[in-house]
């Protein structure tokens, strides 16, 4: 049996039983990766030795039964969660030989529950971008056709999950930076609420809009990794105090009379694909059969969302990299004289176009005269957006929509044209602005064989729902059990 | 639309970036262009609304006020590109 194949619930089960040991999982997982990641380019750092150690430890742990939900199960974390000592690029060039003196708290969690981390993974810097193609460090592929993105900025997360290089992952999500990935490489991921993971040791892009939260092979274990976690903690003053239900056993598949709510102007969006919408039209029906009740529901400034999101996450952004000035860690240029061109060298030559873009966006929507018409603007825009969807929670339990208007595009297709990127994230970054869970779940394939996913957003604090929803559909579907196959292209 | 070349260094001044020519007349026409789109939001009415900054409404968070264990010296300065016994070394600040 190939080790690498298995999810983290079977996985678990077998070293249970001791029919597997963690260190053969472990060993399975990186030899996968030394063999497939000079296709795919998922990883920026290996972590194979400390794995192999941590393995070992699981291995004793499981021994002495004192395994923890997670022992020896081999993970890949995104690159801007910061692991001790062990590098944090961002994939920016700004933090390519950055060392985290501490642990992200999830990692803090991850840890205690026994998990082994075998590398960090890539994304666009600073997890500016829907492509992946904005690290830089280098471009990631995705594993069902190697000329495509796997969508991003959590794309080497998705890609990983997606080529069995490691059996679930961490990313983060500001805008659809966790379900996008997910949908365009065929796996499932999920954006928890605002505030029910902890940010702190998460790189700060856009803060009141960036969540932490898992990519998985399937819905059983995105819900595994959500509980080991989610959660308070005193070092994120924005994380919220709220128990934590067991998500696994929230997933019991029964969904009778769930109220699904299709926001109608989702389906008057411009621009959709006709694999998509074959793909969502399918899924309504797998639902309408599990005696789910539909009803249409409107969120009435849709139309706003790209633009109010394009000026907040920027503007926060703006500030948030402001840290980046050569002094405390990360790049510092050699070149000027004194203070002020260090700082403008430093900044200059490590930031890549896209992030200068964000930061001149925010600054610009910062700055004395435009605050009011535009940054100010955007966040009454937000409450409104907000308001749309307390109001769609009032008739609704789930609301069901695409995650992106296409599949996975091809590399370079989109890159000089930042807007119409943006404009890709319309289904997405909603739920950031209002702090609402989302995830993705793999629902069908376009023509060319590259997967398509289905979005379920959820009220505050409802993950138990979506997830049991997604459980629901997943049992009725074989999907999330398709592979890309690689085997042609390690031939050539 | 485009921003005014002006107006481009203005902000990278403010951003504390540096931009060279061809770079200035690229971003020129896409912050540009990228204004002209969010422009939409004049469309909506918000006189009355208040600004959302927070998805999740919560109170001040407070914690209190007690000496703990935090990064020791060394390891703060470990990071930086220059430091010096346990300081950050930069630049000439004043000519």
């Amino acid at each position: 049996m190939e080790l690498h194949t298995l999810t983290i619930h079977e996985a678990a089960r077998m070293l249970e039983k001791r029919e597997i040991s963690a260190i053969e999982l472990t060993d399975a997982v990186l030899e996968r990766i030394h063999t497939l990641d000079p296709l795919v380019d998922a990883y920026i750092t290996v972590t194979a030795d400390a794995a192999r150690q941590r393995a070992k430890m699981a291995d004793q742990m499981i021994a002495k039964g004192e395994g923890g939900r997670l022992s020896g199960i081999p993970l890949s974390i995104k690159d801007l969660i910061c692991t001790k000592g062990v590098k944090t690029t961002c994939a920016s060039r700004m933090l390519e030989d950055f060392h985290p003196p501490y642990d992200a708290t999830v990692m803090d969690k991850l840890n205690a529950a026994g998990a082994v981390m075998v590398g960090k993974v890539n994304m666009d810097e600073f997890a500016m971008g829907s492509s992946t193609e904005n690290s830089g460090i280098k471009a990631t592929k995705n594993p069902w056709d190697l000329s495509r993105v796997p969508g991003g900025s959590s794309g080497g997360s998705a890609a990983s999950v997606a080529a069995d290089m490691c059996m679930g992952s961490l990313g983060s999500d500001t805008g659809g930076s966790i379900r996008q990935p997910a949908s365009h490489c065929g796996v499932v991921g999920i954006k928890p609420t605002y505030g029910r993971v902890s940010r702190f040791g998460l790189v700060a892009f856009a803060s009141s809009l960036d969540q932490i939260g898992p990519l998985a092979k399937d819905v059983t274990d995105a819900a595994i990794l959500l509980n080991a976690i989610a959660g308070y903690d005193s070092r994120d003053s924005t994380s919220i105090n709220r128990p934590i239900p067991d998500y696994t056993s929230g997933l019991t598949g029964d969904i009778k009379g769930i109220k699904i709510g299709i926001p109608k102007e989702y389906h008057a969006a411009k621009g959709v694909s006709e694999s998509v919408t074959a793909a969502i039209d399918q899924a309504i029906s797998v639902f309408k059969n599990a005696g789910a009740e539909f009803v249409e529901i409107t969120l009435p400034h849709t139309d706003y969302a790209v633009a109010a999101y394009y000026l907040i996450a920027p503007a926060e952004a703006s500030s948030n990299l402001a840290r980046y000035d050569g002094v405390k860690y990360g790049f510092r240029s050699p070149e000027g004289q004194g203070l002020l061109d260090m700082y403008k060298n430093t900044r200059s030559r490590g930031f890549g176009a896209e992030v200068k873009r964000r930061i001149l966006l925010g600054t610009y929507a910062l700055s004395a005269g435009y605050y009011e018409a535009y940054y100010k603007k955007a966040s009454q825009v937000r409450t409104l957006i907000k308001q749309d969807f307390r109001n769609a929670f009032e008739a609704c339990d789930v609301i069901l929509a695409p995650v992106a208007p296409s599949p996975a595009f091809k590399i370079g297709e989109h890159i000089d044209d930042p807007l119409r990127m943006y404009l890709s994230d319309i289904f997405t970054l909603s739920a950031n602005l209002a702090g609402i869970p989302g995830l993705s779940v793999p629902c069908g394939f376009s023509t060319e064989g590259l997967p398509i996913g289905l979005q379920l957003m959820g009220n505050y604090f409802d993950e138990t729902t979506l997830l049991n929803a997604a459980y629901y559909f997943e049992r009725q579907t074989d999907f999330h059990r398709q592979k890309a196959d690689l085997s042609r292209a390690l031939n050539q | 639309m485009k921003i005014a070349r002006e107006e481009v260094l203005h902000v990278a001044h403010l951003a504390r970036l540096s931009i060279d020519d061809d770079a200035v007349e690229t971003f020129s026409e896409q912050l540009g262009s990228i204004l002209e789109y969010v422009e939409s939001l004049s469309r909506v009415d918000t006189s009355n609304v208040p600004p959302t900054a927070h998805a999740v409404e919560m109170a001040n968070a407070f914690r209190k006020d007690e000496a703990a264990r935090h990064l020791e010296r060394e390891e703060a300065v470990a990071n930086a590109p220059k430091a010096e016994e346990g300081h950050f070394i930069v630049p000439k600040v004043i000519e």
